[in-house]
This record gives C-alpha cells, structure tokens and sequence, in this order.
C-alpha cells in the first residue's frame, strides 16, 4: 500500500483559554509520511517564528529529499537508518536557521522551539524529539509515551527524586533541558519503532499532557479511534475545559494498512552490484 | 517571591524563613538556618531542598520524627499551606507565587541557556543524577546545571518579571519554557455540573427499560461500525456528538451533524434503530 493510503492523518492547534497567540506549529507531508509538531518559545512572537520554521525546514527538505530519491547513498555511508539520518540532519538544520535568525535579528533573539517529528516508511516510524513534546502510541489496550521528555522533571523523576504522581504537582513544569534554535548545535534523540496496523500515534505539545492525564487521553483515542477529527477535537477541548492555560496542539496517525516496501530480487541485485561498483572504484 | 516556611509555637508565630537556599536545616543545634531550641528537637532534625520552585522536606533520622498535615512521614514534596509538626512547633510552607501570578505573566514566556550545556559529560551528569536520589542534594547538582557558571550565562527573551526569577538561578543550564506554571494547573478540575447525574434510559428493544449512569468524561453508544456516538460530560453539562456509521443518529428526530449538541433533559436519541431517553438524576 502507498503510504499515503496507509496512513490517515488529522492535526489540530488550538490557542488555548489563556494566552493570547498561538506559539505552536504543526505540519503533515502524507506523501511522504511525515509528521511535525513544534512548540516554540521566546519573547513576543519569536516562539512561533522557531516553530514554524522548525516544521517548514523539515517539511520541505524530508520532502525534497524523498522525492528526489537523494537518500539511499548516504543511509550507506552511515550505517543509520535512512529515517534516522533524514530525521537528525534536519532537525539539526532547522536548528542552525533558527540559531542564525537569532543571532542575526535582534527581535528573535533567544528564540528556540520543541519539536516531535515522526517519519513513516517501511512498517516502521522514526522519531525525532528535543524538549517536552511528546508521542504516544495506542496499540489494542495500551497506551504509552514513545518519548521520553527533555526536561528538568523528567530528570528528577529518573533519578527518583520525585514520583511521577507527585511530579504533576511540581511547579517546575516546562523547564526543558533541550531546546531547538538556541545553541550552535543541537542534541537530537531518534528512534525506530515497528509500527502494526490498528496503531495509532499521538503527537501532542505539554499543552495537552499538562492539562490531561495520560488515561484520559488514552481512553478519549480509544473510545474515538475511529473518527480521527472528532479524537482531535475532543482532546483539545478536554485541555481547554481543564484550563487550557498553554497552547495546545494534537496530530494523529492511524495505521490504516500495511506500507513495507517491496523489493524485488531484482531491485536487490542491482543494488548489491552497485555497493560491490562502490567498494572497487 | 520565594516560598517561606512560618515558625509557630502555640499558634503565636515565632519566626519567617524565606526558602532563598538550595538547602535549609531545621535543628536544635545553632547552625541549623532554623533553629528549634527544645530537647524534643534533634540536634539536626530536618532538612529543606529547594529545588526552583518545588520544595522538599526530608526528616535527617531525628529521634522524635516528624509530622506534615498530622501524617508521619520521612520525606515529603511540599506542597503550599502544608503544616510541619515538629514537637510543639508548627512550620507552616506558603508557596504562594501561584496566586500572584497574572493571567499577562502566561506570556512571559523565556528562554534561560547557558553556552557551556554541551560540554557537560553525560557520565557526569548521570552521576550526579544518582546522587540527587540517595541524598537529596541542592540543585546546583540538578542535572545540567552544574556544569554552567552564574547569572552571566543567563539570556532572556521577552520581558521577565523578577518573581519569575527562581531564587538560586539553578537553572542556567535549562531552557526555560514559561517558568511561570500555575500549580494544580495538572488537576482537571472535576467536572462541576450544576446539577446531578445525566442517565440514558433505553425505551425500545430487548433491553429495554435499561438505564446507563454517565458518571465517565466520554461514554460511546450504539453498535461498532454501524452507528455511535459519544456522549460528553463537561462543565456546562452533556454534549452528544456523532462519531461513525453511514448515516446519522437522531436527536428528538432531527438528524445530529458532525458537531456538538447539548443535552437537555428528556431529549430522545435514536441510535441504530434503539430509541432511547436523556435525564439528569439528582
């Protein structure tokens, strides 16, 4: 199946009941399989800036890159997963555009972004995040983060310093220890899930996770797993009626059929002449 | 402002500490930034990490224990208007920054980094991870903190109100994203109807005479893959939305569109051919 029939994706941001603009970015390429999602930060309306450029730098270059077939050399020179590699270098390069906006333009100054992004390919998803947005997984009853949060909470609850019930008391929320745009170069956490069919992924900024405990959010995608908009909707509108006191953005990936890419004992012929032309020439 | 800890004796207040430091000690002992000086106080009874704005107290093996809100307890995440029992003494935790914060201060968002984050090691760090946990160091030693030098290293964007400020400014390492976060902000408020319970009473069919409690935030009806819909409970009241099938249920025999409709009592939904009553039971 072509990965945009495999996949059905809904996203939505919703500013929420309390600030008055909306600093979150979301973007979806279905072609490619690709999904983005930033949550930005800085003075005035810099926050939005870094994430929107933060999902347009990795919208359009993933696309590109996909597109244009560009990709498969440099997966072998790597040794990485080609999702990996897609994934981490332009992560990075959102990093250093933002980064020289920032140092370029004085009312950017300071500005920096979380980004969760997830790229479907092959009956497997790669995930890239840095700071506190987050995806989450539904597959039959269970429901859990795929990510771990780069933040000053979650370290304390790994280091046993705090439990994770007594951690939605803290007031020590949205300290991220990682952040995209604001240094040089940036640490870029990616991994490789297997995906099965009937899954359905979550990407969510601490809008949502902050506001709504993970059961409810699990049990609203549950209950509502078949109408993806309404699922999206829903969930907003929980954050929002618990106080929807930061911005709040949600996209959500159902599996709708298998995507593994077909290769033909042809296709795997040439390719090994091609690596066996590599390694003599 | 920083949290404090009121000392109170026979409900006469003795004393205020401001939380300024990363760690207080509360002891008979004149060392201690709290001094208690009565036999039934251990020499070093109790200790206070700050850590930012969250504050946690630990008993330092004392002979006479401790008590918070009357519970017995060996460490303890305060959280504000706690009471701290300490023989006859009463220390009482306000953290009250949450109720000064504006709604205008949830724009304020900012951005605190520091340069130097990157050269920390990672063995380090995961080190003084496992030390925060054994003995509950001040928060200097809080991840990534500690390989950042002071207030030089902090860059801010926007502009910052000084309350946001933590005390120590620990978290030079840490980007912060909207340091100003609402306590309970994590606690759905429950769902306050004005007004009892909304129930579902089936009136056709083989179960007819049925009645359903809607005492969960979303409950779904109706048959998987012919015809559902969830039924919302917020704090306005019920809502009833559509979610699939080919053609749409009816509410009191009017087709239901993608959106929302409020519940009143004595609505009648038609689902998959099952006709049912809405009522709110008090």
């Amino acid at each position: 199946m072509k990965i945009d029939q495999a996949l059905e994706i809904t996203s939505l941001s919703h500013t929420g009941q309390v600030r008055s603009h909306n600093e979150d970015s979301v973007g979806y390429e279905a072609l490619c399989g690709l999904v983005v999602l930033a949550d930005g930060m800085g003075g005035y309306n810099a926050g939005e800036v870094a994430s929107g450029m933060t999902v347009s730098v990795l919208s359009s270059e993933i696309k590109s890159a996909l597109l244009s077939n560009v990709v498969s050399d440099e997966e072998d020179d790597s040794g990485e997963d080609m999702g990996v590699t897609l994934l981490r270098k332009n992560v990075k390069k959102a990093n250093a555009t933002i980064y020289h906006a920032a140092q370029s333009q004085p009312q950017y100054a300071g500005m920096g972004t979380t980004v969760v992004a997830a790229l479907f390919y092959d009956n497997h998803v790669a995930v890239a995040h840095v700071g506190d947005s987050r995806m989450y997984r539904l597959r039959g009853d269970a429901f859990e983060t795929i990510t771990r949060d780069h933040s000053l909470l979650q370290d304390q609850i790994d280091s046993g310093l705090i439990s994770v019930a007594d951690a939605r008391k803290s007031m020590n929320k949205n300290l991220v220890t990682r952040a995209v745009g604001i240094d040089v170069d940036v640490d870029v956490e990616v991994h490789v899930h297997a995906v099965q069919v009937g899954d359905i992924y979550l990407l969510c900024s601490d809008g949502l996770n902050d506001m709504v405990s993970d059961d409810d959010i699990g049990s609203a995608l549950q209950m509502l797993q078949v109408n993806l908009t309404l699922a999206a909707n829903q969930l907003i509108e929980m954050a929002n009626d618990n106080g929807g006191r930061d911005n709040v953005s949600v996209i959500l990936v159902k599996i709708k059929g298998d995507f593994a890419v077909s290769h033909s004992w042809l296709e795997k012929l040439s390719l090994w002449f091609k690596k066996v032309n590599d390694k003599w020439l | 402002m920083a949290a404090k800890i009121i000392l109170s004796m026979n409900d006469a207040v003795v004393q205020e500490y401001p939380l300024d430091k990363e760690r207080i000690t509360i002891g008979r002992k004149s060392h201690n930034a709290i001094v208690i000086d009565n036999l039934a106080v251990s020499g070093e009874h109790a200790a206070i990490v700050t850590i930012l704005n969250d504050s946690f107290l630990e008993d330092l093996n004392s002979t006479n224990g401790l008590t918070v809100n009357g519970i017995a307890t060996k460490k303890h995440f305060l959280q504000n208007n706690d009471v701290i029992e300490i023989g006859k003494y009463k220390l009482k935790y306000l953290n009250d920054q949450v109720s000064q914060i504006t709604a205008a201060d949830f724009e304020k968002t900012m951005i605190l980094r520091a340069p130097a984050a990157k050269s920390a090691p990672k063995a380090e760090l995961l080190e003084q991870t496992g030390k925060l946990h054994s003995s509950m160091l001040p928060p200097q030693a809080a991840p990534a903190a500690k390989s950042a030098p002071k207030a030089e290293l902090l860059e801010q964007t926007g502009k910052l109100h000084s309350s946001m400020l933590p005390p120590q400014a620990a978290p030079a390492a840490a980007p912060v994203k909207s340091a100003v976060t609402p306590a309970g902000a994590a606690a759905p408020p429950a769902a306050a109807l004005q007004s009892g319970i909304g129930m579902i009473q089936i009136l056709t069919g083989p179960n007819a005479g049925k009645e359903l409690e809607l005492t969960k935030n979303l409950t779904t009806l109706g048959k998987a893959g012919t015809q559902v819909v969830v039924l919302t409970k917020r704090a306005q009241g019920y809502f009833i939305t559509y979610v699939e099938g080919s053609s749409y249920p009816t509410l009191n025999a009017r087709p239901l569109s993608d959106q929302p409709h409020q519940l009143k009592a004595n609505d009648i939904i038609e689902l998959a051919g099952i006709k049912m009553e809405f009522y709110i039971k008090n």
